[in-house]
């Protein structure tokens, strides 16, 4: 294997995890992934009898417990922090749609894709549906994470429209612009230590066959319509390495870095991923307050108890999500534009730019809000795994494990640490992210943006310890 | 990063640290002998916050408005259950400050599990300190970036700016 120096525009310091052969290995072996999605799908496809045939008791009930427990604490405690968009590799969403596009499980076959084909309207090329299919999910998760009917309507839909949308238009449209979930996981994985690169981008450029993107023998052209040389952030590589497997050039890497660079890749930042930021703020927010605080008006509200009150409940949500929240931190990045005195560059490009500092702050606070209820609600899962649809079984010898929280005393003493940190990984970025305008009165520039992290954060503190 | 600004980042971690851990000197009221009445109902508990303060005797008497429902208080290992006219109790020492969620224990509908009230021990350090370590950690990163060298921020260009 060659080792040439890796060139990475603004690169810090960067392993090149690829260089260890049995992970090299590991990853350029082609049944990899789809041996981890027959997994993954093995679980869906119980997830979704379970919704469907089991007890409506939520916490009896596979689809529940396992989707939004066990899946979610996966995802965003551990797999989004450390590993990024990992998750995509293998989600079993989209599966079934890729297989039947390609018309094979494994290896690429010299056949007719059974797929239109069709491109993505120019327009849509963006991650507002994602964002506005995200916020529709939110308004009912009340229902959704209670009611295992609503979850299983929730995965039939996503299943139903990845594979509608794989044999209408090319590769997996639905993970790149669709995927509620793919829209969040994408953006705070531009915090995660790891990513695939390219080692040398002038080797890319002098290469005229691009298989990474069209596709060989050895595999398929990138599913997630992303050119590998013009790879700067995590957001769109679903780290399926299907790039790591087709380059005959030997140039691609998975790296270990320093968390959260993709911050700082300038040119790329855009209107529809700040509002992914705010969006997901808000939500966390909204969420700890709703499910995890003590106000049953609220919670009322959110489960439909009444339409007028769930429709006071919308429009606040949606208020908050889509006006307060970005509407405040507008005002302060107003505030730090004329304080840094930086009129040089637009207002909108400024508040785009500032808003990326939200990104830790956001994926601490989901972790802390997690940590809130998964700890408490994960003993569920042992009952579940002995009798999944709630009909009495009892596998294992597990159905009458009683509940037992996790450590419930600690948890405001995990969600602390957290969120501080996921403030000052914020404040740095917001930091270099001013520096990037100048240097001059950063400090000035940066206090009204801070201020609004610190406010968000003393949020958080006072719904978990206030 | 320069020797000052390390010296910043030490510096502010440990005395955020110190303000989430050392141990103060407690000034408590008078403990007291409290009876606190919840309802609960399909999905909340009323009244949801409950104030005590350190050393005070609580009795927890829940009565059940619709169907059984429990209390699982958070650190505190109280788990009791009541049924529809069948009011349960359970008496603790509040020995230790902070906010604690209690939790309806038998699953009672859909959103049972977040069935939440809580009970806030005063004086409630726990929060002031984390308020504390919060405003040190602000303090204390701004200072710090202040004092660290200017980075090069080669990602930016005029072209970028201006095609945005």
């Amino acid at each position: 294997m060659s080792q040439p120096p890796i060139k990475q525009p603004g690169s810090n310091w960067r392993f090149e995890l690829t260089r260890l052969p049995f992970l090299y290995r590991l990853l350029r072996w082609r049944p990899l992934q789809f041996t981890l999605t027959l997994i993954t799908l093995s679980f869906f496809v119980l997830a979704l009898l379970t919704s469907f045939l089991g007890t409506p008791v939520g916490n009896r009930n596979f689809s529940i417990i396992f989707v939004w427990i066990v899946w979610w604490a996966l995802v965003i405690i551990l797999l989004v922090p450390a590993l990024g968009r990992s998750w995509c590799a293998i989600c079993p969403i989209p599966a079934p749609g890729e297989w039947l596009q390609r018309r094979s499980f494994i290896h690429p076959r010299r056949r007719k894709l059974w797929t239109l084909g069709k491109r993505w309207p120019r327009r849509l090329k963006n991650i507002w549906l994602q964002n506005f299919s995200f916020l529709a999910m939110a308004l009912f998760s009340a229902i959704i994470l209670t009611r295992p009917v609503a979850t299983g309507l929730v995965l039939l839909a996503f299943i139903l429209l990845a594979v509608g949308l794989s044999l209408v238009y090319e590769r997996r449209i639905f993970c790149r612009y669709v995927c509620p979930v793919g829209g969040f996981i994408g953006l705070y994985s531009m915090a995660a230590p790891i990513e695939l690169r390219v080692k040398d981008i002038e080797v890319c450029r002098a290469h005229s066959t691009k298989e990474c993107y069209v596709g060989s023998e050895h595999g398929f052209g990138c599913p997630w319509l992303v050119f590998p040389g013009n790879l700067q952030r995590n957001t769109y590589c679903g780290l399926c390495t299907e790039c790591l497997k087709t380059c005959t050039m030997d140039n691609v890497a998975v790296n270990l870095r320093l968390p959260g660079l993709d911050f700082f890749v300038a040119k790329q930042r855009r209107l529809d991923e700040a509002y992914k930021a705010f969006i997901m703020l808000a939500c966390a927010l909204a969420y700890s307050a709703v499910l995890l605080g003590p106000w049953g008006v609220l919670k009322d509200a959110a489960n439909f108890a009444s339409l007028d009150g769930w429709l006071i409940y919308a429009a606040v949500f949606l208020a908050f999500n889509l006006l307060i929240l970005p509407g405040l931190f507008y005002l302060t990045t107003l505030l730090s534009r004329k304080l840094g005195a930086r009129g040089e560059i637009s207002a909108r490009a400024y508040f785009i730019d500032l808003s990326y500092s939200l990104i830790p702050l956001g994926l601490a606070a989901w972790i802390a809000f997690s940590l809130g209820f998964v700890l408490v609600s994960i003993s569920y899962a042992l009952p579940v795994i002995a009798d999944p649809f709630g009909w009495g079984w009892n596998l294992f010898g597990l159905r009458d494990m009683p509940w037992t929280p996790i450590a419930p005393g600690l948890i405001p003493y995990m969600q602390v640490p957290v969120l501080l940190g996921g403030l000052t990984f914020s404040i740095y970025t917001l930091w270099r992210i001013l520096g990037e305008h100048g240097r001059e009165r950063l400090t000035r520039a940066a206090l009204p943006p801070a201020f609004f992290l610190t406010l968000a954060t003393f949020g958080f503190l006072w719904l978990y310890l206030g | 990063m320069t020797q000052r600004s390390l010296l910043l980042a030490v510096l502010s971690t440990l005395l955020a640290l110190a303000a989430l851990l050392i141990p103060l000197p407690a000034v408590r009221p008078r403990p007291q002998q409290r009876q606190i009445h919840l309802n609960a109902r399909m999905f909340a508990f009323e009244p949801g916050s409950v104030k005590v303060n350190q050393g005070d005797t609580v009795t927890l008497v829940l009565h059940s408005q619709d169907v059984t429902h429990g209390i699982y208080l958070d650190g505190y290992d109280v788990n009791i259950k009541a049924e529809p006219g069948k009011p349960a109790q359970a008496t603790f020492v509040a020995d230790r400050q902070g906010k604690f969620r209690f939790r309806c224990s038998v699953t009672c509908g859909a959103m049972h599990p977040f069935m939440i009230g809580e009970l806030v021990v005063g004086p409630n350090l726990p929060f002031w300190r984390a308020v504390v370590a919060l405003l040190i950690v602000v303090a204390g990163s701004i200072l710090t970036l202040r004092s660290a060298a200017p980075q090069a921020t080669p990602h930016v260009s005029a072209s970028d700016q201006a095609t945005r």
